[in-house]
This record gives structure tokens, sequence and C-alpha cells, in this order.
């Protein structure tokens, strides 16, 4: 049986691939494993030592003590990462993708890529982005300090080494992801002091017409039993607004408002979290239209019913495409790799209808639901909006909402133009950690809705690469071509 | 259809919200002139928001040498100009040789300009050059130094000017895009994607667009749009003052007061000027990372953070055009300043200023003239 090679070293690249896959989460995995069945030449691009993503993050390894504390959907991503891994595709481990184009010469795309610490072009026809989601900013009072994180990133240590925080955590904030940390926290034997859920109340009014899909929906009973194994296992209190973290150059306690009174609890670990939002830079920095999604609160890539984006070959499958979750995104990557394989003549337009029928119904059942979620979990506006003026928004340059609000009445009137006054946005992030705050900031200030104000234009390197690395690329027209084609 | 809308008719329109266009705007209007500026995105949204800032005087064409001159003057009193300091500081700007060969080149040239009456270059030993950058390459035997150099904010310092101008009434439109231009009676008609909007001088700013608008006015140029590329780096401990330049491999190099360094020097990637976008040229950038891995050594582990790009014109003897056109009275240039008129901003402005009030200038700009693209006689292709 054929299986996945792994990529190494850039001299074993091919020169050119039919499909080159961004990221080896649910989406990425699901679109290798498709198009490799219709034929195509496949290069898996992923930036973590093995398959999995986010969610699925080290699924393949064996499970450490604690692991289990992962839960049940945490070992679906299991079969996916091993049917991937049989698949005959080129996978990439350990790499860094950092640029992404339109070819110089005749059609396809151009990938700037980092192995081993030397950095290549490769070619590719077309390309699917399964990039992700990332954590929605949290910009409150501080927020910088040291032993204060997002929860994801406890997470991110949690599945990839064991570890498990010391002393008294407090995690706060609102959205699913933010229950199932709690659980996977408290099963792995965290001291979690509290769960601050800062939901706005008004929220249920503005959910409540999409409760009977949820109702009928898979998401109910996930949801209901991780509320019942949470709230069982430790203090939650609801209603929270107004948090700040507080202490003298390291954080010693978390500072919050309920039910209009102010509480401080002491901690020593904050951690943070309101939700999701497509990680969008590759795509951004590619050129793909975006456009802003009203219930979700960000940029969402503008696609149609193969993910293609507004780049002709580019398609955009998993929570990069808006936020739907690991079943979906597995189910879009499906989707979006019978999309690529059609364009590139190895299906008709039949065989393409028919072979993804299933696929769409099975998507459109794990989507229903959906809507009472991104409704009810819609972050509070002053946990988005920073009202303080000395909260830090962009953590890199150390830009303030006051600075931010200041630019704006001197007649600053988009992200693009804050960015190059402030510098916010222009650190190693990439506006990765501010640019949704900055669109909403100015949005909210001069009164208008976010889609005119627009986003953050994102330039390559999408993630830093060295000087080195750099000055590694074949630099003459002769060489690029030869490995470009 | 008229749009000049409340401010009555302009004296001048001024095409294109770039350094230039902004520049000229403002010297407009300090001598009282109503300005209608129009941009067809935003101030400084191109090569005069994006570029490396560099303010240089430094090996330049000789024949932009007194504008270069007339603009560094401006420049060291820009905040008194413009009421915003645009980032400006003087620390330098440095010509390396990195042969002995490139330094003999060099005291040529600074005897040249010695002769003409410029003193403003200076040649430097090796000793000068390890005192002013020390983290240069061993193998450097000298250079030169112009010491009133400097770099400025871009686009902060088109945002100031611009705001300046408005201050004294010039109007800026954002977002509206020139589509013919017409001349009868002594008045300009300019029709936009926003109505028609008249005055009897028009000038032409519009930087990698200029060409277009030239040719609007019957006035065709050789003029080639590029997509000058840069890069720069995380923060680094500080380690140099002086901007650096090189000229036999393409560099320009600079460490901000943040510590993060900027790495340019001309490399071109491919402007799409319909669109807006500029993609990048990796290889030419690796090229760019490859000579700063020899002359600085230092910089070997830095991370590059970002790269990009402005859209910007270029003439094929890389020296701007600037002056009143050839063809049509009341039509002024000023366009194709080939990845080095940022510097040149200021003067500029002033130049047209005093070129629209007075009919003249003092400052030579004989060899900017558009003429020179010109091989007909104008007379015969002379607008109706």
């Amino acid at each position: 049986m054929a299986e996945a090679s792994s990529i190494t070293t850039p001299a074993e690249l091919d020169a050119a691939y039919d499909l080159a896959i961004v990221g080896a989460g649910p989406a990425g995995m699901a679109a290798a494993k498709e198009a490799a069945g219709h034929g195509l030449s496949v290069l898996v691009l992923d930036e973590n030592a093995g398959p999995g993503g986010q969610i699925y993050r080290a699924i393949t390894r064996s499970p450490a003590p604690g692991l289990a504390a992962l839960g049940a959907d945490y070992w679906k991503g299991a079969p996916l990462a091993a049917d991937f891994l049989a698949a005959p595709v080129h996978y990439a481990a350990g790499t860094t993708v950092w640029s992404l184009a339109i070819a110089a010469e005749g059609s396809g795309h151009e990938i700037g890529v980092s192995i081993a610490g030397a950095a290549r072009m490769v070619a590719a026809r077309e390309v699917i982005l399964a990039t992700g989601a990332l954590e929605r900013p949290f910009p409150v009072p501080g927020w910088t300090l040291p032993g204060v994180m997002t929860a994801g990133g406890a997470q991110t240590m949690l599945k990839a080494s064991g570890l498990v925080p010391d002393g008294r955590v407090v995690l706060a904030g609102s959205g699913p992801l933010l229950y199932l940390l709690a659980a996977q926290f408290v099963a792995a034997g965290a001291n979690i002091s509290a769960l601050l859920d800062t939901t706005p109340s008004a929220n249920w009014g503005r959910a409540l017409p999409h409760l009977p899909a949820f109702l009928a929906s898979p998401y109910l009973r996930k949801g209901l039993a991780l509320l019942w194994k949470t709230r069982r296992s430790l203090r939650v209190m609801r209603g929270v607004s107004a948090i700040s973290a507080e202490g003298d150059g390291k954080l010693a306690s978390v500072r919050f408002s309920k039910g209009g009174a102010a509480e401080t609890l002491p901690c020593d670990l904050l951690l943070l979290h309101q939700g999701v939002v497509p990680n969008i830079n590759l795509s951004n920095a590619a050129g793909c239209a975006q456009d802003w999604d009203e219930t979700q609160l960000c940029f969402t890539p503008r696609l149609d019913a193969w993910f293609e984006s507004s780049v002709p070959g580019v398609a955009i499958a998993g929570d990069g495409a808006g936020i739907a979750g690991a079943e979906s995104a597995a189910l879009r990557g499906t989707l979006a790799a019978i999309g690529a394989a059609f364009r590139l003549g190895h299906l008709d337009a039949v065989e393409r209808d028919s072979r993804a029928a299933p696929v769409r119904a099975e998507l459109a059942r794990m989507g229903r639901g959906r809507a009472f979620l991104d409704h009810f979990y819609q972050p509070a506006k002053p946990l988005r909006i920073p009202p303080q003026d000395d909260t830090i928004v962009c953590r890199c340059e150390e830009v303030t909402a006051g600075m931010i609000r200041a630019a704006v009445a001197h007649g600053v009137t988009g992200p693009n133009q804050m960015k190059s006054f402030l510098r916010c946005g222009m650190g190693p992030c990439q506006g990765r950690q501010c640019g949704l705050t900055v669109t909403e900031m100015i949005a909210e200030a001069r009164g208008l809705p976010p889609t005119e104000i627009g986003a953050l234009r994102l330039r390559p390197p999408v993630k830093p690469i060295t000087l080195s690395e750099l000055a590694s690329l074949p630099k003459t027209e002769a060489a690029t071509r030869a490995v470009v084609r | 259809m008229s749009a000049t809308g409340a401010g009555g008719q302009p004296d001048v329109i001024v095409i294109g919200g770039g350094i230039h266009g902004c520049s000229s705007a403002l010297h407009c209007a300090m001598r009282g002139m109503r300005v209608l500026v129009l941009e067809k995105d935003y101030p400084g949204r191109h090569a005069s928001g994006v570029n490396a800032g560099g303010v240089r005087q430094l090996a330049r064409d000789f024949a932009e040498v007194p504008l270069s001159v007339l603009s560094m003057a401006l420049w060291h009193r820009i905040a008194e100009l413009v009421d915003d300091d645009c980032g400006f500081t003087s620390d330098g700007q440095v010509l390396v040789a990195e042969t002995e060969e490139e330094l003999t080149g060099f005291r040529e040239r600074v005897r040249k300009l010695n002769d003409l009456g410029f003193t403003h270059e200076e040649l430097i030993d090796v000793t000068e050059l390890r005192r002013l950058v020390p983290a240069v390459s061993d193998s450097c035997p000298g250079g030169i130094v112009s010491r009133q150099d400097g770099a400025a904010v871009p686009f902060r310092a088109t945002q100031a000017i611009r705001r300046k101008a408005e201050t004294l009434g010039a109007r800026v439109l954002e977002g509206v895009r020139v589509e013919t231009l017409a001349r009868r009676d002594g008045v300009w008609t300019v029709a936009t994607s926003a109505g028609a909007f008249q005055a009897p001088v028009v000038v032409n700013a519009a930087g990698a667009w200029a060409g277009r608008i030239a040719a609007m006015a019957g006035e065709p140029v050789p003029l080639k749009v590029i997509a000058p590329m840069l890069m720069i780096t995380e923060r680094r401990p500080h380690f140099i003052e002086p901007v650096v330049i090189l000229r036999g491999r393409k560099l320009s190099f600079k460490q901000f007061a943040n510590g993060t360094v900027l790495i340019g020097g001309g490399h071109e990637g491919r402007p799409n000027p319909d669109t807006n976008e500029t993609i990048l040229d990796w290889a030419k950038l690796a090229e760019s990372a490859q000579t700063v891995w020899e002359v600085f050594p230092v910089m070997r582990g830095a991370s590059i953070m970002r790269a990009w790009a402005g859209i910007e014109a270029s003439m094929p003897d890389h020296i701007p055009v600037i002056g009143p056109s050839a063809r049509n009275d009341g039509l002024y240039h000023q366009f194709g300043f080939s990845a080095h008129g940022f510097q040149l901003g200021p003067g500029t402005g002033a130049v047209m200023a005093e070129l629209i009030a007075t009919g003249a200038t003092n400052t030579p700009i004989d060899a900017f003239r558009i003429g020179r693209f010109q091989h007909d006689p104008p007379q015969s292709a002379a607008a109706p």
C-alpha cells in the first residue's frame, strides 16, 4: 500500500505539484487523501512535527499520561491522520510556508517554504489553504502581564508536551472551546480556582431564533455533556464583565465585575479565551478577497461552492474559511480537493457533483446549530473594543487603545493607514493579535460598519524567516527557473 | 457637470496625493492659491507612503544635486514647515565602497562635486568608515559620507504635508480617479469618477500613473511602472546610526530607533497599477539578503518580518520630469522620480509653486524637462 513520503530537506521536493496543501489539520488531511485518490500529485506543507493541526495536535503520538484527559472528540482525529499517512502524497512536516503568490510565468502559484533552515520556492497549479483558526484577541487591561496567556496556548502545551499548569488557575472568557479547555485542564489535574464566563446575557435574545436548529444538532449532546462536567467540577461564575489582570511585573490577581460589584481573585495563571476566528494571514497576503462576517465578528475569505477564493486556483478549507469546527473542516477539505481535481481535469462535472453530494449533505448536517453558537457566544463589545485608553491593543509595538482613537480623530481612516501611522500590526505577529481589534475600533470611532473599514493588508513573509534562510534561496534567474519551472 | 464644491473654482488642480502632489499643494497654498488635490486612493497609499524613508543628497545624479540641496534645507526645518517633525532624523548617510576601485571612482565624484561648489559629500577613509559604521565588513576600504542626510517616516511625512496644506485651505479628495483632461479658453476641465473639476492650472504628480495623465494631455512619455521592494527585520540590538548604501550591488540599509532594520536598494517586484497589487520577486530579495549577509556579518541571524513593494514611476534616464508641459499651457509635470523622489518632495513642491506663481525658478531644472522625450517638434503636436 502506498504511503505518504516525508520531505525533510528542500532537495527532496519536486519542482512542481498539481496541488499544494498548506496545513495538516482535519481540512488539510482530508483534502490530501481525496486529491491523491483522484491521481493528483500532492504536497502537504505543515509547520507542526506531526499531522493533526491544532485540534488534533500530536494525534499520531502514543498517548502520554494525562492525554486521556483530552476526551473522545480528540481521538476522532486518529483515523483521519492514519488515512492521511497512508495516502500517496509528499508530506513536509516542520515546514514554514511564508509566501504565496501567482507565478511570474504561466499559470499556477509559487509558494515560499522553509525546510530545515533552507528556503525554496515551490510551484503548484492548485493550492488549498487549510490554515485553521486562531484565538480572537482579548485586549483587556493587563493582558500582556507575565502569567496571562491564551487558553488555547495552554492547551497546546498540554497536547504537545503533557504540561499541566502549576498554581491557581483562572479561566476567563466565553465560547464553546473555553468549556472544553476547562474540562481538559480539570481532567489533567490543574488547580482551577474559577471559570469567569463573560457571555453577555443579552446574547440569549439574539441566539433564541436559532435554538430549534441547535436542539436538533450534534453540538447539543457534546455541549451539554461538557457543561455538565465542567459545572460539576469547578466554580463557574456567570455574567462577568470588565476583566483586568493585575500585578506588579507579573500576574497576582484578576479583577472583574459581576452583577455590578467588583471582585478580585488571586491567581498565578490567567487563561483568556473568547472564541476563535479564521487564520487568514496567508490568504490575505496572497490577495484573496475577504468580507466581514457580522455574526462571527471577523473577516472570512470570499469563496464559491468549491471553496475557491477570488484568486483562481487558491481554495480555502477548514476553519480558515469561516469557523465551523473540526468535523466540518474535514468535509470542507474533501470538497475543496474535489473542486481542485475538477479544475485540473481529473474529474468531469458529473463525477465531481456526484462525488460531492454526500459530503455536502453531511456538511449541512454538521452545520446545523452553528448559528445558535455563533450568536450565543458573540463576545461582549467592551472585551473586543477596549474602553480604557491605556489598554494595549498591539502587543508587538505597544500601541494602546487611546493612541488608536487619537489617530482616528487625527484623520486616519483605515487599518493600513493606522499601520503606517502607529506601527500597529507591523510587529512579528503581523497583526494576528491586533488586526480585528484595530478594525473594530476604527469602525466604532467612525460610526461605520467594519466591512467599510477593511482589514490590514498583510505582507509576506507571513511567518518570519531568517536572513540566512532567505539568502539560501536560489538567486539567479536560471536557478530559480530550475526550481520553480 | 461641474462639482467644484463649496470652495469655488480652484486656481490649481493637483493630480496625485503623494508627497510630491501634497508638497506642491502646500507650497501653492502658502502662496495664497486655492488648491484642489485629486487622489485616486488615499494620500501616501503608494510609493510616498511605503518607501525606505531615506532623506538623501548622497550619490545623486549631478542634475538632481541643486534641487536635492534645496530640499534638504526644507527637511532640516520640516517641523516648522508642517507642524510635525515627520520622524526626520539626521544621522547621515554613508556610501560604502566595497573595493579600492570603487573608492577611486568615489574620489573622482567628490572632486567634481567640489568643483561645482557642493561640499555635502565627503570622502572618508577606512578609519572614519569604521567609526561611523563599526559593523561594516573589514574588507570595505572607505566611502563617502553626507552628514546632513538622514531618514524620515514616509507615510507620516506625506500625511503631515497634506494636513498642513489643508490647514492653509487646500482641499484633498480621496478615492477620486481622473478620467480625462481637456483645455478650452485657458481653463482645464478634469473629468473624474466624482464629476468634473476646472482650474486654469493642472499639476500632474500622479506617480506611477502620471504617464496616463500625460497621455491624456497628448504628451506621452516612456514611463515605466516599477515596484521597488523593501524588507524589514525584527528588532535588533542597536548597531548602526547612519543610513548605508552601496553602489556596485543594490543595497540600502537603515536601522530605526526601535531596532528594526530596513533593507532595500531597488530590486524590483512585479507591479499591477490597475489593481494596486504588487508581487514580490523572492529570488531578488534573496540577493539583497546575500549582500547584507556579506557586508554586515552581525545581521546573519536576523529574522525578516515583512517585505513589500511600492508602485512607482521610473524614467529611462532615472531622473524625474519636472516643469511645464512642452505642449500645453497651464500644465505642469512632477513625476518619474525613479525610486528616489522622497527626499526631493519638499523642495520640488516649492519649485513648482514658484514656477506656477512667477513663471520661472532659480533652481536649475532644465535637465528634467519633459521635452527630452519628445523628438518631434513640440509645436507640430500642440494641443487643439
